[in-house]
């Protein structure tokens, strides 16, 4: 078989094979099982005790045409010694397991970087599809990388063969001799990818073996093929982290226990009303799951029955949960009025996507912002969270149920495709150390006159929660204005201006009782602050860490609580001479803030469907730092 | 300290205990009444309590009528009150849930929800009031009126085909379906109280007289003078007879079609007997067209069917039962491996 190996890479990068970090992307058609590969290649560096972060990349299409680049499908790990914040900015390797995935990935990869190639997909059919008209691997084109390329195809279907499948079968066991290699690659444990593969086809014990074959043959290929060179083991030590148990988890996964655990510290049922949409489905499919936790889950037949069903559960007694994206989001926006008006708790989980209107489903952004803080018609304030990752999901997410019980209020809680989607490792937390926080339903009966069904703690301004079922406190509520105690429809003028009053007071309220704003990195008073909210988070921070490892004054400080904000932010923000916004949108945050705060918020935006590069925000300090003024 | 007076709380046996003090605000004339007071008088005979009771509305004239109704009630958002109340039956099931809403309300913003509750067969009762026009915005056509029905939207004349509400609702799944009149004190409890016993969705359309907008358009068949001849009231098991008997619906020979026979000396030979279990023949009766044939009304159809939150609440049962609510457990599945003191690792 043909190998290929071109090492006339610059010499620009690091070349150490005990680096602190590593970036592998996995790229390949969609139907090639790059998302499960790279999954898999993760658990092996969860288990080899590397710190890490995931980032998975794909098309909106289930299978687009083979071959084709808008069918790529990627999956980038960057894990190490160190703590890791992102998915990194640039990867290390690339694996391209056809010409449309070497197109689409390379020009990411850092200079010197490795690519592996599968020749065995650089037929001519496939170069055409992807734009080629040479193949990049014998023009020189790839000169800035190291290129291995060889036939994977054919190695695979040799590796298979004793088992006997037809072609097309055998070929899908490529992305296991590719993962096989990368087992080799980082000296990794085969054996819990093995008995994963068992278990995955324990009802086909043939193609279990198949794949087992692959990969072995893949991590043997590493080991005997003796290229030298590019290809070479690289020693990745583990990262030196809190003790404790720890588990890979994924945002959806986190956001979902972590309303079931909020729901149980509520000591409520919980009831998602969801509709199917990208990327917030991870949370409908695992909450419908969890009925032995009183989940009940119920696919409705479209995002405003959803919403309206969560808003049924929780006038019933339940914990009302919905979840959608964006464009759901704005179907519900009616509904959330009433949820408003009505002061039911209610939990909306917003995974936001690229938009408007359909947009770019499976690509990340923030640009929901306006829409949970702004969103409806009428003066309708409503809580708004933030989550920053995957992990910080589970803790959101039981901040977002005891607002909305303790409050009687809805709460957005925005989180992103980006987040719903990437992996860390979690130090799971014993619930023992959170602190209930049990709903007491209204139940007491007036000893004279009528029961008054907004009749308020004048503290926290929340009305009282009836169940249905509920002897001598019969009421009714519903969207149209009401008297202030009573309920009852009134339409006076002096009425609703004390109503709109009084539902916005309830919510800017709460930020006495939400924790104040921390600064993650620096202290008050510098030169520059960056903010952010929500999947910037990891970017940030890094490139903070790194500008004030250069010496530059500049903080960061990223928030949780977008609505109402933390009391003491605008002090916080007017403290420092600068003030930086980096957000996955057009400027929604710095907007706020500045309206807020009449702080002087400059804005760093990017709306490419991808997270920041540590890099681009490292720019935008140095920039914003050398500015006059 | 003076005497605790005792607190009485209203157990629903009589008309009154249902009514609120709130001041009813419908046009006075208004079909809602008479539909209001056939509740109030149904709910005593049901036997149910007020606070077990909820009653559901999206928006439109008839969307008040919970502020009326001393029971549990929520008045919500146009179209959605199938949606809310699905939510309410599921998270407590023993709770008794009527919805109401119109013909705007409940075919045309909110025909999908109206379509998958029906199809689900959630276990309440839905009140649609039909007068074919939309009142409470003034006076639109709506997705029922009549092809040819002027109103400030259709100035010269409506073009659309209407839907026939129990048509599709039958076509929609639903396993009980009854026409009543808004002034047929007599029948409406009936009917109400075959809704309640029903287990599933039950769906009840009214023919309801709205005086302003579009008086009389139902007066073919509800005027005292038309109810003979053109109302035929449905038993099953008895035979489809009407006009004090001396009419009847039976099959034309060899056709799968209905017409109208004299019943001569009370010679029902031939004559049709009702079964509410039939779907074909309740289809005909459904669609009959209205002037050739009467009006069909009554308890049209019935077949139940578990309904949708006792599956749900099974299948909750079922899939729990046996496991543990381990919290801890739960956050804790999944590949993990443990980090020790001196950064060893194991799974």
């Amino acid at each position: 078989m043909a190998t290929a190996l071109k090492d006339n890479f610059e010499s620009t990068a690091p070349r150490t094979n005990h680096p602190d970090a590593v970036v592998v992307r996995f790229a390949g058609d969609s139907g090639d099982g790059m998302q499960l590969t790279g999954g898999q290649f993760t658990l092996s560096s969860a288990l080899a005790g590397n710190d890490f972060s995931t980032f998975p990349d794909f098309p909106a299409e289930i299978r687009a045409p083979q071959g084709t680049t808008f069918g790529v499908s990627a999956f980038q790990v960057n894990f190490g010694s160190s703590d890791i914040e992102t998915a990194g900015d640039q990867p290390d390797v690339l694996i391209a397991m056809n010409p449309a995935a070497l197109k689409t990935n390379v020009g990411d990869l850092r200079p010197g970087g490795l690519v592996i190639a599968d020749t065995g997909e650089f037929g001519a059919r496939n170069l055409a599809k992807a734009g080629y008209t040479v193949s990049p691997i014998d023009d020189n084109s790839l000169a800035r990388w190291q290129v291995l390329a060889f036939d994977i195809s054919a190695l695979t279907l040799e590796a298979v063969k004793p088992f006997g499948l037809g072609n097309k079968e055998a070929l899908r066991c490529k992305n296991m001799w590719t993962l096989g290699l990368s087992l080799w690659m980082f000296d990794r444990d085969r054996a819990p990818l093995i008995a994963w593969l068992q278990d995955k086809f324990a009802k086909n014990p043939v193609l279990a073996d198949a794949n087992i074959a692959a990969l072995n043959a893949g991590h043997a290929y590493g080991e005997t093929a003796e290229i030298g060179g590019a290809l070479r083991q690289w020693t990745v030590d583990p990262a030196s982290v809190e003790p404790g148990y720890y588990r890979t988890i994924t945002g959806g996964e986190s956001l979902s226990l972590g309303l079931v655990a909020g729901a149980k510290l509520a000591g409520l049922d919980l009831f998602l009303g969801s509709y199917p949409i990208t990327p917030a489905s991870p949370v409908l499919h695992a909450l419908a799951r969890l009925k032995e936790f009183g989940v009940t889950s119920f696919q409705a037949e479209d995002e405003i029955a959803a919403v309206c069903a969560a808003i049924g559960a929780s006038y019933a007694g339940q914990l009302g949960v919905t979840s959608s994206s964006g464009p759901g989001i704005a179907l519900k926006g009616e509904a959330l009025g009433l949820a408003i008006m009505t002061e039911l708790p209610l939990v909306v989980v917003n995974s936001q996507r690229g938009g408007p209107s359909t947009g770019l489903p499976t690509k990340t952004e923030q640009s929901d912002l306006y829409q949970a803080i702004y969103g409806r018609n009428g003066d309708a304030p409503m809580v708004v969270l933030s989550t920053s990752s995957p992990t910080d999901c589970f803790d959101v997410a039981i901040e977002a149920v005891r607002l909305s019980v303790q409050f009687m209020t809805p709460v957005m809680l925005l989180t992103d495709g980006y987040i719903a989607n990437a992996a860390q490792p979690w130090l799971v937390p014993d619930m023992a150390d959170y602190e209930a926080f049990p709903v007491k339903f209204h139940t007491e009966v007036p000893a004279e006159g009528k029961f008054n069904p907004y009749q308020r703690d004048p503290e926290t301004l929340k009305r009282v929660w009836v169940k249905p079922g509920t002897p001598g406190l019969t009421h009714r509520i519903g969207g149209i204005e009401k008297g202030f105690s009573t309920g009852n429809i009134n339409y006076e003028a002096a009425n609703h201006q004390k109503m709109t009053d009084t539902r916005q007071d309830k919510i800017l309220n709460i930020a006495n009782h939400i924790p104040d704003q921390d600064i993650d990195q620096g202290a008050a008073g510098g030169k520059l602050v960056v903010v952010g909210w929500g999947s910037t988070y990891g970017p940030i921070r890094k490139a903070v860490e790194s500008a004030r490892a250069k010496g530059l004054d500049v903080s960061h400080v990223h928030i949780r609580y977008l609505w109402p904000l933390p009391k003491n932010l605008g002090d916080l923000l007017k403290s420092f001479d600068k003030v930086l916004v980096p957000e996955m949108n057009t400027g929604q945050l710095k907007t706020v803030l500045r309206d807020q705060y009449l702080v002087d918020a400059k804005p760093l935006n990017k709306v490419s469907g991808q997270p920041f590069k540590i890099a681009e925000i490292e720019a935008a300090i140095d920039a914003e730092l050398a500015r006059k003024g | 300290m003076n005497d605790m007076t005792a607190i009485t709380i209203p157990d629903g046996s009589k008309p009154d205990h249902w009514a609120t003090d709130q001041e009813v605000r419908w046009c006075p004339g208004c079909g809602d009444y008479a539909i209001l007071k056939a509740v109030q008088r149904t709910m005593p005979e049901i036997g149910t309590k007020p606070e077990n009771t909820v009653f559901v509305s999206g928006i439109g004239c008839s969307s008040r009528f919970p502020y009326y109704m001393e029971t549990y009630g929520f008045h919500t958002i146009h179209g959605r009150a199938p949606a809310i109340a699905t939510g309410v039956k599921l998270a407590n099931p023993a709770l008794d849930v009527w919805i109401i809403t119109g013909d705007g309300d409940g075919l045309s913003i909110g025909g999908n929800h109206m379509l998958h509750l029906l199809r689900r067969n959630l276990d309440v009762q839905v009140l649609l009031f039909n007068n074919e026009i939309y009142g409470l915005t003034k006076g639109q056509a709506s997705p029922t009126s009549r092809i040819g029905t002027r109103s400030p939207s259709t100035p010269f004349g409506s073009v659309d085909q209407p839907v026939n509400p129990c048509a599709f609702a039958l076509g929609a799944g639903a396993r009980f379906i009854a026409r009543g009149i808004d002034t047929a004190q007599k029948q409406l409890p009936e009917i109400f109280k075959a809704a309640h016993a029903h287990k599933g969705a039950s769906f009840v359309e009214i023919f309801q007289n709205c005086i302003v907008y579009n008086e009389d358009v139902f007066a073919a068949f509800t005027d005292k003078k038309n109810a003979g001849p053109k109302q035929i009231w449905v038993k099953h098991g008895e035979p489809l007879v009407f006009d004090n008997g001396t009419k009847g619906l039976r099959l034309v020979p060899g056709q799968l079609a209905l017409e109208v026979i004299d019943i001569v000396d009370g010679d029902i030979s031939g004559v049709l007997v009702h079964d509410q279990t039939n779907r074909g023949l309740v289809q005909m009766l459904l669609e009959l067209p209205f002037g050739d044939f009467p009006m069909v009304l009554g308890v049209i159809y019935q077949d139940p069917k578990p309904s949708f939150e006792a599956q749900v609440t099974a299948q909750n049962h079922s899939v729990a039962a046996g496991k543990k609510a381990d919290l801890n457990a739960l956050i804790r599945k999944g590949q993990s491996w443990t980090v020790h003191d001196a950064a060893t690792h194991k799974m």
